[in-house]
């Protein structure tokens, strides 16, 4: 009955443990047209706020959730259709949404990315992998992060990829010894993790102190790499907010952490108290302070990046190709080393920072997804 | 991402991991084997509620099954702490902790001052308190206000699983004594719990929620309480912030402090009497530091000044429960000079 042209817009998935999400201001108002990549509404979850953007391009006809109400994650929120679909179809339509919406979160809540455990190097490493079959993206966080900074992209890219996020040793769930902290040991654990998946060839993309681990491992053995997308990566220049990573590794306590946290962000406002309350919740297992303060060493000696991926990508020699995306407003390394990413396809984003993964996913989507089918 | 315990399962966990890292650490208690009118060591009990089963056998030797004599085991246990041990010895009710009290605030809460620091006491007294088992007047007390008022204590009350654990860890670390309260009514409470270790330090209030119209200050059960008043208060419009105080010594002022310079309103809700208690402490911190901010009186839901009654009707009303939390949320909201 429900005519093809009515698009839903649905409650996205943001991370593993999203159940439901909570819109505090629809950005698009009924009747406005949308291109694909407008706002559409911000959105809270109880670890993080977002903003969701238009997947589809459209006249945004009927508004569904209501800002506060809690709805279930892919719950139809909004309807975009042509003007021509007539209002008793769209009203129709509406009225099923509704009742999604308004039957709650499902006893048996669809699960997201299974959580797997390797063990690389003697630790155990988890990752987690969702998808369909086909290429497989493997995604790397970078320092004091974990799988779940991809929350943003790692469910949309599974609508056409196998997509896996893990946790570097020290991060996550992982185990916490980083023994010298080396890029090349943390390359060694990303290459022995698509041999726990059992993977031959897969795109890396790599964030910050992970894009220096993504070029290693791809220096390691270019064979296994199809593409290489590096976003706001380490090693291309000297300058490194180093007040930044001290901060990261010294705060004890909310008050220490929550402006250090703002910084990766171009809109503090991001930072929810949630998302302090996890990374200090990470900060406080038994290990992670002295894995911090080693990986500290790695990235950097004095006030100045220590690690080199410059003269590691030169070693690849143009045999796997390169895309970088970096936050215009990057204010952890600076967003002019883009340029001295030699050979790459180059992607500024407007409006974020060292996290535009975070801040413009459906960016950073489309630049990782342009990255792969230019590798074919 | 985190599994799912209890809170009793979190204490257990907490001890299980600090036992296999720490050789020093000791279980002492009641009833670690055998429960009543059994012979023993197969069916270990692992106290009263159950808290540490599983760790008599598992860690032989180190689960010290002792005596009905408070005064001796818990003097057994300051002792072993200075001598190098970092005992954990269980009071089953914190009612019994009258027979012991020259040990505990005389003796292991003077030590680290009077020896000019050469001496530590790391020793854990963990203790259930709190109305609502049924258990009448000298099994129902919340007597942390005694231990909060003695230098040379620390003082904890876990309101979650994820605190448990963490609080757990962090006062088996600690060099000091610290007196460790156990809700009965929690013990079953389930939510995430990291399975690595981790410790959570002292003096660090957890906002629980965030509000801007009135302030709540909580504790251990009627941090629960309070946000359920919350979530109530908020349907009619009312925006409460909810602080668990997590320790009562050493006493995070600055969180306090902050949220009622933000709000101008404060509510203090404890489940204890409520004479020289942590509802008036938290009160006289605002009104002495915070005055200026304060744009209505501080109001406290506690206890009536009455021991836990016996009758079923009457410990049901003994308790705050969220209706007077609200009520008094409502009043310092409408408060007009």
């Amino acid at each position: 009955m429900t005519d093809e042209r009515i698009l839903a817009v649905t409650m996205p998935k943001w991370g593993l443990s999203m159940q439901v999400g909570k819109i505090t201001v629809w950005i698009a108002g009924e009747g406005d047209d949308v291109s694909v990549g407008d706002d559409l509404a911000d959105i809270e979850t109880e670890k993080i706020a977002g903003t969701l953007e238009a997947a589809d391009a459209g006249t945004l006809r009927r508004i569904i959730a209501r800002v506060g109400e809690d709805v279930p994650v892919s719950s139809t929120i909004a309807l975009i259709a042509p003007p021509d679909v007539s209002d008793d179809d769209l009203d129709a339509a509406a009225a099923e949404a509704r009742a999604v919406i308004d039957a709650g979160v499902p006893e048996e809540a669809v699960g997201g990315p299974a959580v797997e455990t390797a063990e690389v190097g003697g630790r155990k490493i988890s990752y987690a992998g969702t998808g369909q079959d086909g290429d497989v993206v493997l995604l790397i966080h970078g320092y004091g992060g974990d799988r779940n900074s991809w929350l943003f992209l790692q469910e949309p890219m599974a609508a056409r990829y196998r997509v896996y996020a893990l946790d570097l040793p020290g991060h996550g769930t992982s185990s916490k010894d980083v023994g010298d902290g080396s890029v090349g040991m943390l390359a060694d654990t990303v290459l022995g993790v698509l041999n726990a998946i059992g993977v031959q060839r897969a795109h890396l993309v790599g964030h910050s102190l992970g894009g220096a681990v993504a070029i290693a491992a791809t220096a390691r053995d270019p064979l296994r790499v199809s593409s290489l997308t590096l976003i706001a990566p380490s090693g291309f220049g000297q300058e490194i907010n180093a007040s930044y990573l001290r901060g990261f590794a010294g705060a004890q306590t909310r008050r220490e952490l929550k402006p250090v946290v703002g910084q990766l962000f171009a809109d503090e406002s991001l930072v929810t108290r949630q998302l302090v309350d996890d990374l200090l919740a990470y900060k406080r297992l038994d290990g992670v302070d002295a894995a911090l303060h080693t990986l500290l060493g790695t990235l950097m000696d004095g006030d100045t990046q220590r690690t080199d991926s410059a003269a590691a990508i030169a070693a690849i020699g143009g045999a796997v190709p390169v895309t970088v995306v970096w936050g215009k407003a990057d204010r952890v390394i600076p967003p002019a080393q883009a340029e001295s990413v030699a050979g790459a396809v180059r992607h500024l984003v407007d409006d974020a920072g060292h996290m535009p993964h975070m801040e413009r996913p459906a960016e950073v989507q489309a630049a990782i997804e342009e990255a792969i089918t230019r590798a074919g | 991402m985190a599994r799912t315990i209890t809170y009793r399962e979190a204490i257990n966990e907490a001890l299980a991991q600090e036992m296999e890292r720490d050789e020093s650490v000791i279980v002492m208690g009641e009833d670690n084997a055998g429960g009543e009118g059994s012979p023993g060591e197969m069916d270990a009990w692992g106290g009263v509620l159950g808290v540490t089963k599983g760790l008599y056998h598992r860690f032989p030797g180190r689960v010290l099954d002792t005596p009905i004599s408070e005064s001796a085991f818990i003097g057994a246990a300051i002792g072993a702490a200075t001598a190098g041990m970092r005992p954990v010895a269980e009071l089953m009710f914190v009612d019994f902790m009258g027979v012991c009290f020259d040990q505990i605030y005389n003796q292991a809460a003077k030590f680290r001052y009077m020896f000019g620091g050469k001496a530590v006491t790391p020793v854990v007294i963990r203790t259930m308190y709190g109305a609502g088992l049924r258990a009448a007047a000298q099994h129902s007390q919340c007597l942390y206000p005694l231990f909060t008022h003695v230098p040379g204590l620390k003082v904890v009350l876990p309101a979650t699983p994820y605190d448990a654990k963490g609080l757990m860890t962090q006062a088996i670390r600690d060099n000091d004594p610290v007196i460790f309260f156990e809700h009965k009514a929690l013990y079953d409470l389930a939510g995430p719990v990291p399975e690595e270790s981790y410790a959570l330090p002292f003096g660090e209030a957890n906002v629980m929620r965030e509000g801007g119209d009135v302030t709540i200050v909580a504790l251990g059960r009627m941090v629960h309480t309070s946000l359920e008043a919350a979530q109530q208060l908020a349907a009619a419009g009312v925006e409460c912030e909810v602080i668990d105080l997590r320790t009562t010594s050493p006493l995070d002022e600055d969180t306090v402090l902050e949220s009622v310079e933000g709000t101008g309103r404060l509510v203090v809700v404890d489940e204890a009497n409520p004479r020289c208690s942590v509802a008036t402490d938290i009160s006289a911190l605002v009104a002495q530091k915070a005055f200026g901010s304060l744009r209505a009186p501080v109001e406290m839901v506690t206890a009536p000044h009455t021991p836990v009654p016996f009758s079923n009707a009457l410990e049901d009303i003994y308790i705050p429960d969220a209706q007077r939390i609200v009520n008094a949320v409502k009043l310092v909201a409408e408060w007009t000079r």
